[in-house]
C-alpha cells in the first residue's frame, strides 16, 4: 500500500471511524451540489426525518439544464424550471449558499468552487459528479458521489469510502508546441484504459505537469474519471498558492492564507512517498490528440493512423468495431479531414479563462467555415465577464461563434444545446459516448480548445500547429 | 423507511445477458430523462436508445424480449456503469427489475451506487461469464443464485466462484449497506473532526 502520498494523509486527517463493513467514514471538508443529483437526496432526507447537519460547507449552483441563451424565468423548458425550483427550495429550506444565475457567481460546479476560493489543498470534496476529481487539481481529494451517498454527505457531513490505492503518473519533459494539458489526459487514458485506473487515485506529477497553470492542471484532473479514476490529484506548489491567492475566500480572509499554508505544504506527497504503481510518459513526444471512437480512452495523435480493430488487444476489439461504425472512420487513415458540423468550445473540461483565450488566438482573424454551427459557453458567469473584458467574445463573434451564457451545455444533452441527427463535433468536452450531447446517431470527437477553433474554421479535424497563416489585407 | 436494512446473504432470478466492455451510465440512462426530481418511473428507460429508434419502435435488445421480462439477475461484460456517477443508473436497473450484477468489471462509482441500493455487483473472469450468458440465452427460465456470502453463483449444475468486494460482502451479509444512520451514530466523531481540522471555520 501506498505510505507518505498527499492521497494517504488528507486520508489520515479526514478519516472519523472505521465502519463495520470495513469501510472508512471520511469527513467531509466541502460538498457541492447541483440540480441533476440533489433533488432526491433531499427528498431521502425529508422522508427520514433528517437536516442537513453542515449547511454551510454545502455549496450548491446551477449547470446541467440552465438554458446558455434566454435564462430568464420561468425557463422554456418546464423540466428545467422544476428542476430549479426544487434546487431552489432546497437550499433556501437547509440555508446553503446558492451561487444562482442573479449573483453573478453561476457556472459548472468545476468551475466555481476554485474560482471562490472554495476548492483548497488538502480538504476532501465530494459532489454527486463524477467530474468533481477536477479539484484535486489543487491537491484536494476529490470524487464524484452518488445521490444516496449525497444524502449521507447531507446527514452527517461524511461519506463511507474505501482506501483505494495510489498510482504517481510521471509527465516528464516540454510539452511541445500546441500541445496542451487535455492532450496530456488524453494520451493518459489511451495508454491506461478507461478502466486502468479502477481501484486507483492518480497523482500526477513531473515536469511537464508542475510547469502547467491551475486551470491545466484542472483539465488533467478532471478526465481522471474518464480512465477509471474516481480521483486524480496535483501536489500543490506556488503556481497553486498564487492563484488561491487571488480567490474571494483568501481576498476576504488574508489572513487564512499565512494560517492554511502551513496544513498545504504538510500533506504534499513526501519525497520518498511510496506508490502501488508508478508510470513514466515523456510529454515531449506527445502531439495534439484526438478521439476516433466512442470512449475517451480511443485516442490518437493527430498525424497517426485510425487502428485496425485487428491490432487492439482482444477485448477492445469489438467496442473498436462498433465505435468505428458509429463514428464512420477508417482504419489506417488519420482524423485529419473528418468533416464536423458542430464546434464545442466549453465544459468543466476547458471552458476556463485561458481556454478561451488561447482558442481565441487562433481564431482572431479568421471566419467560422459556413457548413459548421460553432459556439463557446464560459464555465461560469465569471468567466464570462472576465473574458469579455478582454474583448474575447468579439473576436469568436467576428468569427461566426455564437457566444453563450454559462453552463454544461453541449457537453451532455440535458439542456437546449444538443446535436441534432448524425451531426459530427468538435468538443473540448470530456465524453464520446454514443448518445452524450443528446443525439443518439451524434459523433463526437474530443480534442483540446485549440485543436477546436481549428476544426470550426477548415469545418474539419485539423492540426491545429498547421493552420494556414491569416493574411493580413 | 424503517430502521431495519435488511441482509442480503443472496439473491435467486432468472438471467438477463448485456454484452459489450464499457457500457456507460449514459447509454443505461440517456441524460435526457434526468430531468426529474424522484427516481420514479425511471425503470422504464433503462437502455432507452438501445433499445428504440427514432420512432420508438423496439430494436433488437435483451430487455426487450418476451423470455427476458422478469430476468433480476444481469450478466454483463468488463468496466460496466463507466462515465456519469448519475445514481439514475442503477435505479432505473432496480425499478426494471435488476436485484444483482455479475460482471467481469464495474466502474467504480457504478458499484457504490449499486451498493447503496443493495445490489450486489459480482465479478467473474471473461470466460465465465461469456459462459454464463450463453447459458442464460438457453436457460431464460433458468434460476441463477447468486450467493453474496459465500462468493459463489450456481445455474443448471454449475457453480462458479465469483469474487465480491470484502467491504461490499460485508455491508450487504450484515446489513450495513445503509450507512446513514450508522454515521450519523458518529456525529459527536464527527464535531469533533470539523474542529480540528485547520480549513473549517468556527
Amino acid at each position: 500500500m501506498s505510505e507518505g502520498t498527499l492521497y494517504d494523509k488528507v486520508w489520515e486527517e479526514h478519516t472519523v471511524a472505521e465502519l463495520p463493513t470495513g469501510q472508512t467514514q471520511l469527513f467531509v471538508g466541502l460538498h457541492l451540489i447541483h440540480e441533476v443529483t440533489s433533488p432526491q437526496a433531499f427528498g431521502m432526507l425529508q422522508e427520514r426525518d433528517l437536516e442537513v447537519a453542515y449547511p454551510e460547507l454545502t455549496h450548491a449552483t446551477v449547470d446541467h439544464i440552465v438554458p446558455t441563451s434566454d435564462q430568464s424565468r420561468p425557463y422554456r423548458d418546464d423540466a428545467a424550471e422544476e428542476m430549479m425550483s426544487e434546487l431552489e427550495e432546497n437550499v433556501r429550506e437547509s440555508g446553503i449558499q446558492f451561487s444562482d444565475p442573479t449573483t453573478g457567481d453561476q457556472g459548472i460546479v468545476h468551475v466555481i468552487g476554485p474560482e471562490q476560493g472554495l476548492t483548497q489543498p488538502g480538504k476532501t470534496i465530494v459532489c454527486g459528479d463524477s467530474h468533481t476529481s477536477t479539484h484535486g487539481a489543487f491537491g484536494a481529494l476529490a470524487f464524484g458521489i452518488g445521490t444516496s451517498q449525497i444524502r449521507d454527505v447531507l446527514a452527517t457531513q461524511t461519506v463511507a469510502m474505501e482506501k483505494k490505492k495510489v498510482r504517481k503518473i510521471e509527465v516528464t519533459g516540454e510539452l511541445g508546441p500546441g500541445v496542451e494539458a487535455k492532450d496530456v489526459i488524453l494520451e493518459v487514458i489511451r495508454r491506461l484504459g478507461t478502466e486502468g485506473g479502477v481501484g486507483y487515485v492518480y497523482e500526477y506529477a513531473g515536469e511537464a505537469i508542475e510547469n502547467l497553470d491551475m486551470e491545466g492542471r484542472m483539465s488533467i484532473c478532471n478526465m481522471s474519471i474518464e480512465g477509471g479514476a474516481r480521483a486524480g490529484y496535483v501536489n500543490p506548489d506556488e503556481t497553486t498558492y498564487e492563484w488561491l491567492k487571488e480567490t474571494d475566500y483568501f481576498q476576504e480572509n488574508p489572513e487564512k492564507f499565512d494560517e492554511l499554508k502551513p496544513y498545504w505544504e504538510s500533506i504534499r506527497s513526501d519525497e520518498d512517498a511510496e506508490y502501488d504503481d508508478v508510470v513514466t510518459i515523456d510529454g515531449s513526444e506527445l502531439e495534439p490528440v484526438v478521439t476516433w471512437g466512442t470512449t475517451p480512452g480511443q485516442g490518437i495523435g493527430i498525424s497517426e493512423p485510425i487502428p485496425e480493430p485487428e491490432s487492439l488487444p482482444a477485448d477492445k476489439q469489438d467496442t473498436a468495431r462498433r465505435a468505428q461504425e458509429h463514428m464512420r472512420v477508417t482504419p489506417g487513415e488519420t482524423m485529419e479531414g473528418y468533416e464536423i458540423d458542430v464546434a464545442f468550445l466549453g465544459s468543466c473540461t476547458n471552458a476556463r479563462l485561458p481556454d478561451l483565450r488561447r482558442a481565441a488566438e487562433v481564431v482572431e482573424g479568421r471566419q467560422v467555415h459556413e457548413d459548421v454551427r460553432a459556439m463557446v459557453v464560459p464555465g461560469s458567469q465569471r468567466v464570462k465577464a472576465a473574458a469579455e473584458a478582454e474583448g474575447l467574445d468579439e473576436i469568436f463573434e467576428e468569427a461566426g461563434f455564437e457566444w453563450r451564457n454559462a453552463g454544461c451545455s453541449m457537453c451532455l444533452g440535458m439542456n437546449e444545446d444538443q446535436l441534432e441527427g448524425d451531426e459530427a463535433s468538435a468538443s473540448s468536452s470530456n465524453r464520446n459516448f454514443v448518445g452524450r450531447q443528446g443525439s443518439k446517431d451524434g459523433r463526437t470527437v474530443l480534442m483540446n480548445p485549440r485543436m477546436v477553433a481549428a476544426a470550426a474554421i477548415e469545418g474539419a479535424v485539423t492540426d491545429v500547429r498547421e493552420l494556414k497563416e491569416v493574411t493580413t489585407v | 423507511m424503517t430502521d431495519e436494512i435488511p441482509e442480503i446473504d443472496s439473491v435467486t432470478g432468472t438471467g438477463v445477458p448485456i454484452r459489450g466492455n464499457d457500457i456507460d451510465t449514459d447509454q443505461i440512462i440517456p441524460a435526457r430523462f434526468m430531468k426529474v426530481v424522484t427516481f420514479d418511473g425511471l425503470g422504464e428507460f433503462a437502455f432507452f436508445d438501445l433499445r428504440f429508434d427514432e420512432d420508438d419502435n423496439q430494436k433488437d435488445h435483451p430487455f426487450n424480449e418476451p423470455q427476458f421480462q422478469d430476468a433480476s439477475v444481469m450478466a454483463v461484460n468488463a468496466n460496466f456503469g463507466c462515465g456519469s456517477s448519475r445514481e439514475h443508473a442503477p435505479q432505473a436497473l432496480m425499478r426494471w427489475g435488476i436485484d444483482a450484477i455479475i460482471g467481469e468489471s464495474f466502474a467504480e462509482i457504478f458499484a457504490g451506487n449499486c451498493l447503496a441500493l443493495g445490489i450486489p455487483t459480482v465479478t467473474a473472469d471473461h470466460d465465465t461469464i461469456v459462459e454464463l450468458q450463453e447459458w442464460i440465452d438457453e436457460n431464460p427460465d433458468g434460476e441463477i443464485h447468486v450467493d453474496v456470502e459465500a462468493e459463489t453463483v450456481t445455474y443448471g449444475d454449475t457453480t462458479i466462484e465469483a469474487t465480491v468486494d470484502d467491504a461490499q460482502r460485508r455491508a450487504l451479509t450484515e446489513g450495513v449497506w445503509d450507512t446513514t444512520a450508522l454515521m450519523k451514530s458518529n456525529a459527536d466523531a464527527v464535531a469533533d473532526k470539523a474542529a480540528a481540522l485547520p480549513y473549517v471555520d468556527e
